[in-house]
């Protein structure tokens, strides 16, 4: 016998947009957040540099700017309406999570310290602006704890520690969830009239990457095996700066603050790639930068990887060179207690994981799988949309799991965070108003089949293959042939290991037979995910013969505003997939050629 | 270089009495204790069960004891362990299975010093933000690092004594709504810290302080606390 809750909205995940989600659902209507950690372990709280609104509160800004940068930085593929949106959000946006007390480092003036960030720039100079708005190095750590916080004082229900399995749909509306409750492994459907996903990305489909464990893509492959088409998969960020081999995310804010990137030998190499603002340009754009340096024999030690260099002389000498000053005009003169105070966990992390002193010595990097652009469809109401654009009833989502198409091609620093503020609002905000309109749709008959049928093969493979073994492989060939750089041989020979390896994902068979915490049984079932995932990010790729912000194939070097100036639709109905389109919303900002 | 792995283990379903399993492992001195855990997990023995996400110390799961000091196991490398490497679940709260402890009565703690923002007047007229000097943003600094993983609290002798004690954790989530120039409820946590339960639990033993991952002055800001308690002065 399964448990049963009912609720008018159901938040599927409790990171930055499922907590914002939740909060404002909850205002007028009975809601549940269900995540599969403790919220507060979330992987917003990874989140580092800032989160941008235009407020000018150092120099001169505007919601325009902010507009355009994205539109820019998107590669021309993002959806202008929800951009504009957004951006005109976000001052807004960031003040309430300031009212709520998220501690924002200040200014002399006692306002929000802003800092600069990649591909952020003043339109009419083309230099760097000061529009990332942050605490610190954690300001996704803020961001997370100061919206666990308020949803505390505001008695959300959460269900912590439960894995949602499944999604109902019945008639095309959403009408519940199924979870897996971890520390009991009882199932429970939870009854609802809206259902909100905001789940996160796939990141631990890649080898080297900034992502947290959880980041298996769980809301977007459980949506996707229930019908529901994904936007724009071949879409995935790296960020140029990882620690080398082990992934782990070194903000933009670095550059940000000043620092510089070398290759082996000792040279700054962006200006080649971004004559006008150099390190900071947009992420794609540095990322490639780093692979061709390398490939032209100048990555460190002959070794594929580059410097980030922080160093108090060194940012003090790039300053006078690009002619950067203080916001008062002053001239630029840092030490190494004022890099430390700006950048705490980023001198800790080089400390514990490579030994390595950022205020004496430069960080070794590469560059490290990062962010999810595309995602399930939606609307900038965080509506759940059809390959025919026509919402589901019911059926939400926000944040990463999410393509509005707010990123495009390539999303800019900092605004994902603002994404998940923004859009989690209004998604919460739809799916409440949804359900005081609505009547619960009545439950499948048996609504935890599909669960139990997937955990039973789970149970009852042969055995004869091993899920880390196939877990490593999925992740080596998607890095190395679904990744900054893209070739048509690469990717069929990505999608052929997949298949193979999805062939022997039928083989594995879970070791762990027990009901208490099974993480094993959670273990496996996570990796059906990304591998479902990574064959989509895959096929989408294949398709989309041209180069376009984060997808840089070698085969097809140009963008083809022409041909591929449109959103890729994959779905997957009766076992088979299939691909579609749908134009992008162009309002005021004409495609033209991307130069940093 | 070859590390032997004594790790706890309690399997509810099947065990009456915990025990310890030993593994032998490859390893190479950058390892993680988190790299040594799920490699057991996925090649040696897939009922190890442990909590883990975002294996760079930001997110506070994994938590445990490792050569008998609290310590994340993503934070902590082998090539300051040694050879032998031996990890059970933090003290003081429920095992639930393995390295999993039921960390429920420690969100309960946490709750209780009301733990969120609070402050009842209206908005600034422009409805900007309400203003705060960088001095009076740096004076709770420290505790906003926090990220909940438990390693203070669950190393706090007084805690282990009695886990109505609200613990290090719950007290720098205090500390950080207190010390905040913006917030107006310092007077009700007060009241809430200073019972039985709260400060004067604290025997000043430093436990927590050499357990936080993220280098917060725990002893410090709870000094800082009872500092508070005896002069009613906020600076």
């Amino acid at each position: 016998m399964t448990n049963q809750h009912q609720f008018e909205v159901i938040v599927v995940g409790a990171g930055g947009a499922g907590l914002m989600a939740g909060l404002y659902a909850s205002k007028t209507a009975k809601t549940a957040v269900i995540s599969k950690l403790y919220p507060t372990r979330s992987h917003t709280g990874a989140a580092q540099g800032g989160i941008s609104a235009a407020f000018g509160n150092s120099e001169e800004d505007r919601a325009e700017w902010h507009t355009y940068d994205t539109v820019k930085g998107s590669d021309y593929l993002g959806d202008q309406d929800a951009i504009e949106f957004m951006c005109n959000e976000a001052p807004q946006a960031v003040l309430e999570l300031e009212h709520y007390g998220l501690p924002f480092d200040r200014t002399p003036e006692g306002r929000i310290s802003q800092r600069p960030f990649g591909g952020h720039t003043n339109n009419a100079t083309g230099k760097p602006v000061r529009r990332a708005c942050h605490a610190a190095d954690r300001t996704g750590h803020m961001i997370l704890q100061t919206l666990y916080q308020q949803c505390l004082k505001n008695n959300i229900n959460f269900f912590d520690e439960f894995q949602v399995i499944d999604l109902l749909m019945v008639d095309g509306k959403a009408a519940g969830v199924v979870a897996v409750e971890l520390a009991t492994g009882e199932l429970h459907t939870f009854h609802a009239k809206s259902v909100i996903f905001a789940t996160g990305g796939h990141g631990r489909v890649w080898e080297i990457t900034s992502n947290a464990y959880a980041y298996s893509g769980d809301g977007a492959a459980v949506a996707y095996r229930r019908g529901i088409p994904l936007e724009d998969m071949e879409f995935f960020q790296f960020h140029p700066t990882g620690i080398y081999k082990l992934g782990i995310l070194i903000t933009e804010a670095v550059r940000g603050e000043g620092g510089i990137l070398l290759n082996g030998k000792g040279e700054r190499f962006m200006t080649k790639y971004a004559p006008n603002v150099k390190d900071l340009a947009s992420r794609d754009v540095v990322s490639r930068a780093i692979y061709l340096e390398i490939r032209d024999g100048n990555g460190v030690n002959g070794s594929n990887y580059v410097y980030l260099d922080v160093r108090p002389e060194t940012v003090n000498k790039y300053a006078v060179l690009d002619g950067r000053t203080n916001p008062d005009g002053s001239p630029v003169n840092v030490t190494g207690e004022q890099i430390l105070k700006k950048l705490p966990d980023i001198i800790d992390f080089n400390r514990v994981y490579l030994g390595v002193d950022p205020i004496t010595q430069p960080m070794p990097i590469q560059p490290t799988a990062h962010y999810t652009m595309g995602g399930i469809p939606t609307n900038k109401f965080g509506e759940v949309l059809s390959e025919n654009g026509t919402p589901y009833p019911g059926l939400y989502a926000a944040g990463e799991v999410a393509c509005v198409s707010i990123h495009g091609a390539n999303r800019l620093g900092t605004n994902s965070l603002l994404d998940l503020v923004v859009f989690g609002k209004y998604a919460g905000l739809r799916a409440a108003e949804y359900a005081n309109s609505a009547e619960y749709t009545p439950l499948p008959k048996d609504p935890t089949l599909n669960t139990a049928q997937q955990f039973d093969l789970l149970r009852n493979g042969d055995g004869k293959e091993n899920l880390t073994d196939i877990s490593k492989e999925m992740k080596k060939i998607m890095f190395d042939d679904v990744g900054v750089f893209r070739t048509e041989a690469g990717m069929q020979r990505a999608l052929d290991k997949l298949a193979e390896l999805r062939e022997r994902y039928k083989h594995v068979r879970v070791q762990d037979t027990g009901k208490v915490f099974n993480t094993d049984l959670l273990n496996a079932w996570e990796l059906g995910n990304l591998l479902e995932l990574a064959e989509v990010v895959t096929l989408s790729a294949l398709n989309r013969k041209e180069s376009r912000g984060g997808h840089a194939r070698e085969d097809f070097p140009k963008r083809d505003d022409q041909n591929w100036l449109k959103h890729t639709l994959v779905w997957k109905r009766n076992g088979k997939l299939e691909i579609g389109y749908k134009p992008v919303v162009i309002t005021k900002y004409q495609p033209k050629e991307r130069v940093y | 270089m070859n590390v032997t792995l004594k790790v706890f283990r309690y399997n509810p379903d099947v065990d009456k009495k915990w025990h310890y399993d030993t593994f032998n492992i490859e390893a190479q001195p950058t390892d993680r204790v988190l790299d040594l855990l799920e490699y057991v997990k996925g090649y040696l023995d897939g009922t190890l069960t442990f909590r883990r996400s975002c294996a760079h110390g930001v997110c506070g799961s994994d938590a445990m004891r490792i050569n008998g000091k609290n310590s994340l196991a993503c934070k902590t490398l082998v090539r300051d362990l040694g050879e032998k490497i031996t990890v059970d679940p933090i003290l003081g709260l429920p095992v639930k299975k393995d390295l999993i402890v039921d960390m429920e009565p420690f969100f309960d703690n946490y709750k209780k010093v009301l733990p969120w923002f609070i402050n009842d007047s209206p908005l600034p007229a422009d409805g900007k933000e309400r203003l705060q000097s960088p001095e009076q943003r740096e004076r709770f600094d420290d505790s906003t690092k926090c990220i909940l993983c438990a390693c203070c609290t669950t190393s706090c002798p007084s805690f282990w004594a009695s886990d109505d004690y609200l613990g290090p954790a719950a007290l720098v989530a205090a500390h950080r709504f207190i010390f905040d120039s913006r917030d107006e409820a310092a007077a009700e946590r007060i009241e809430i810290i200073a019972e039985t339960h709260g400060l004067a639990r604290c025997h000043t033993a430093f436990n927590c302080t050499m357990a936080c991952p993220r280098d917060i002055q725990v002893t410090k800001a709870i000094g800082e606390l009872k500092m508070l308690t005896i002069t009613g002065k906020l600076e």
